[in-house]
């Protein structure tokens, strides 16, 4: 009898806390869906030609659309990811093929894991002190400078991650056939690992075009049209700050469109990632 | 006869020649390739390093002007140039811990439910479903917790914890009203949905490398799942799970845009969860484009720094733990 009642009792404990551990995923799923629905309702609305055509309105004018913006946002996600993808790659490949066992490696993937984490708002003010200020102004290239000390640490991880993975004999295999060390590095090692990179850099894109607090004094914002990185550069992360606390409707409309586009370009590019990497591993 | 023995002699002697510059060539490229890869991983080291320098000689003016005072003061006044930075410090632990008391729970027990429960077909799309929270840029969070999530806590949460708490001492100082929506627990909660994926990352992933054989033992003599996860993995995978805990913790703490639009930003330290505050990042998004330049630049700076150095603290801890429980899977 005794026994029957500590049965039952650790059963129910069992069935409880594995009630919660469904609950909690549930909790977790309802959040995505909860904001994602939000994002679709608020930003749908407001999409039309005329988000993509029409600058950014001034106080108080009617309309308006994001098209100074979403270029602007294009500019500096695509030269930052330019200044740091190939950086990224080299130190990547120093730490998986030249310098694999060597302590500065050890060194250098703590420091970069610090600087995947750290705060993205240190890497603006860093920015700021660096270009914004012995330039006396802010510009669109300090705004992609700062994304780019936001791939960096990105590509650095995957490139090596991946160059981790490839098979030792293939390195063996070409050094016997008499390639030079440079050559088995780019024809055979990040060639068999070229899949992994580009997730890394897709993940990199992905990371850049949602980054606000880099571009917050770095590139600023600006109301006009402007393919000059050496002034203010509209993005639309910071439009979307900007606007989505202001008191005129068409405002807040565009910053919830913005709000839906980025995150539709963001979540895309995770998941084609993550495509990508499903397909690499089962090969 | 001789001139062909010369004629091959030189023909020799060209292939060679030849020869010697290809590999000479090769073995240059090969040099500078091997220096250039060096040079992108320092720079790896100098970016953390120019870091420390920039914040630093951004924050001297302050840190010279109020010294260790900066750290305790609570006292933020622009227009006397009077800066303190204990506010930001208590918003940003107070609603990190509230992050991570909401967090921490659920993110462990999602990581149960994917290693443990989740029909095999499920896995992956839930496991994808909640990495994407941590895809959402952070300011996504922001304009969502702003307009749609703060209306709903002013109007159901709020009010319900400060009726309920209204009547215990103590804890009716800590949920004292007025509801405003924005505030400490509002903020918490936001980034206790953002940490969420990292939590339970890390922790699938250092479930995973529990021996089956030791589950298997525990389910052989009678063991039920949880006991099995309380008593075998949770214990054996414990250094991973601190690490990963430290690790959003370190997101918690410098998280910008999402606490900034409901923070509420008020520079005032008040015992209730309910009240309006700011944190260390918050502070600084709000007032850097505004301040002038000078001390109060400055002291923002300083912040900065100060913020730097929490969580370098807090992810090297971190690091380190994930790095020991790698350790002990590898040898």
């Amino acid at each position: 009898m005794a026994n029957d009642a500590k049965y039952a009792g650790r059963r129910r404990a069992n069935r409880i806390s594995m009630g919660l551990c469904w609950a909690a995923a549930l909790f977790g799923l309802s959040w995505l869906a909860f904001i994602l629905g939000a994002l679709l309702w608020n930003g749908v609305g407001g999409l039309g030609l005329a988000v993509f055509t029409e600058n950014t309105p001034g106080p108080g004018s009617v309309g308006g659309g994001l098209a100074n913006a979403i270029v602007g946002s294009l500019m500096l996600t695509v030269l930052g990811v330019l200044i740091g993808t190939p950086i990224g790659m080299l130190a990547g490949t120093y730490m998986a093929e030249y310098g694999r066992h060597s302590k500065i490696t050890n060194v250098v993937r703590f420091i970069n894991d610090i600087l995947l984490s750290a705060p993205s708002i240190i890497i603006g003010l860093f920015i700021y002190e660096l270009v914004v200020v012995p330039m006396h102004h802010f510009s669109g290239f300090a705004g992609a400078l700062a994304l780019a000390v936001v791939v960096i640490p990105v590509v650095v991880r995957t490139t090596e991650d991946m160059l981790l993975l490839v098979p030792q004999q293939l390195r063996e295999a070409s050094i016997a056939l008499g390639m030079p060390r440079a050559h088995m590095i780019f024809r055979v090692a990040l060639a068999a690992a070229r899949a992994g990179i580009v997730t890394g850099v897709l993940l990199a894109i992905a990371r850049a075009s949602g980054e606000t607090a880099p571009l917050l004094f770095t590139s600023l914002s600006s109301p006009f049209f402007s393919l000059d990185l050496g002034k203010e550069v509209a993005n639309l992360p910071v439009v979307i700050n900007n606007f989505a606390g202001s008191p005129y409707e068409n405002w807040r409309q565009l910053a919830w469109t913005g709000a839906l586009l980025i995150t539709i370009t963001v979540l895309s590019l995770s998941i084609a990632a993550r495509a990508l990497t499903a397909q690499g591993t089962q090969r | 006869m001789t001139d062909m023995a010369v004629h091959i002699a030189a023909d020799k002697s060209t292939a060679v020649r030849d020869r010697a510059r290809a590999l000479s060539t090769l073995k240059a490229t090969d040099r500078i390739f091997h220096w250039l890869t060096f040079l992108a991983a320092v720079f790896v080291l100098v970016l953390l390093g120019a870091i420390i320098v920039s914040l630093v000689i951004g924050a001297w003016p302050a840190l010279s002007t109020f010294g260790f005072g900066f750290l305790v003061n609570e006292r933020w006044s622009p227009a006397r140039d009077i800066f303190g930075a204990l506010a930001p410090i208590y918003g940003t632990l107070v609603t990190s811990i509230i992050a991570m008391l909401i967090a921490v729970p659920v993110g462990l027990g999602i990581a149960i439910f994917l290693t443990e429960l989740c029909p095999p077909k499920l896995r992956r799309p839930v496991g994808v479903a909640i990495e994407l929270l941590a895809g959402v840029p952070s300011i996504i969070y922001g304009i969502w917790g702003f307009f749609i999530l703060a209306p709903i806590l002013k109007e159901t949460l709020q009010p319900a914890l400060i009726d309920v708490f209204g009547d215990i001492p103590g804890l009716n100082a800590v949920f004292a009203g007025p509801a405003y929506g924005i505030g400490m627990l509002t903020a918490g909660l936001i980034l206790a949905i953002m940490i969420l994926p990292f939590i339970t990352a890390v922790s699938r992933d250092v479930f995973q490398t529990v021996p089956p054989v030791l589950k298997e033992a525990a389910f052989g003599v009678g063991c039920t799942t949880w006991e099995v996860t309380r008593n075998v993995v949770i214990p054996y995978t414990r250094v991973g799970l601190v690490g990963g805990v430290m690790l959003a913790l370190g997101r918690a703490l410098g998280e910008t845009m999402a606490v900034t639009f409901v923070i509420g930003n008020s520079h005032n330290i008040s015992a209730s969860v309910l009240a309006p505050a700011t944190t260390i990042s918050a502070s600084i998004a709000n007032e850097f484009q505004e301040a002038s330049e000078g001390l109060y630049t400055s002291s923002l700076i300083a912040l900065g720094l100060l913020l730097f150095v929490i969580t370098f603290i807090v992810l090297a801890a971190a690091r380190l733990m994930l790095a020991r429980i790698e350790k002990k899977t590898g040898g």
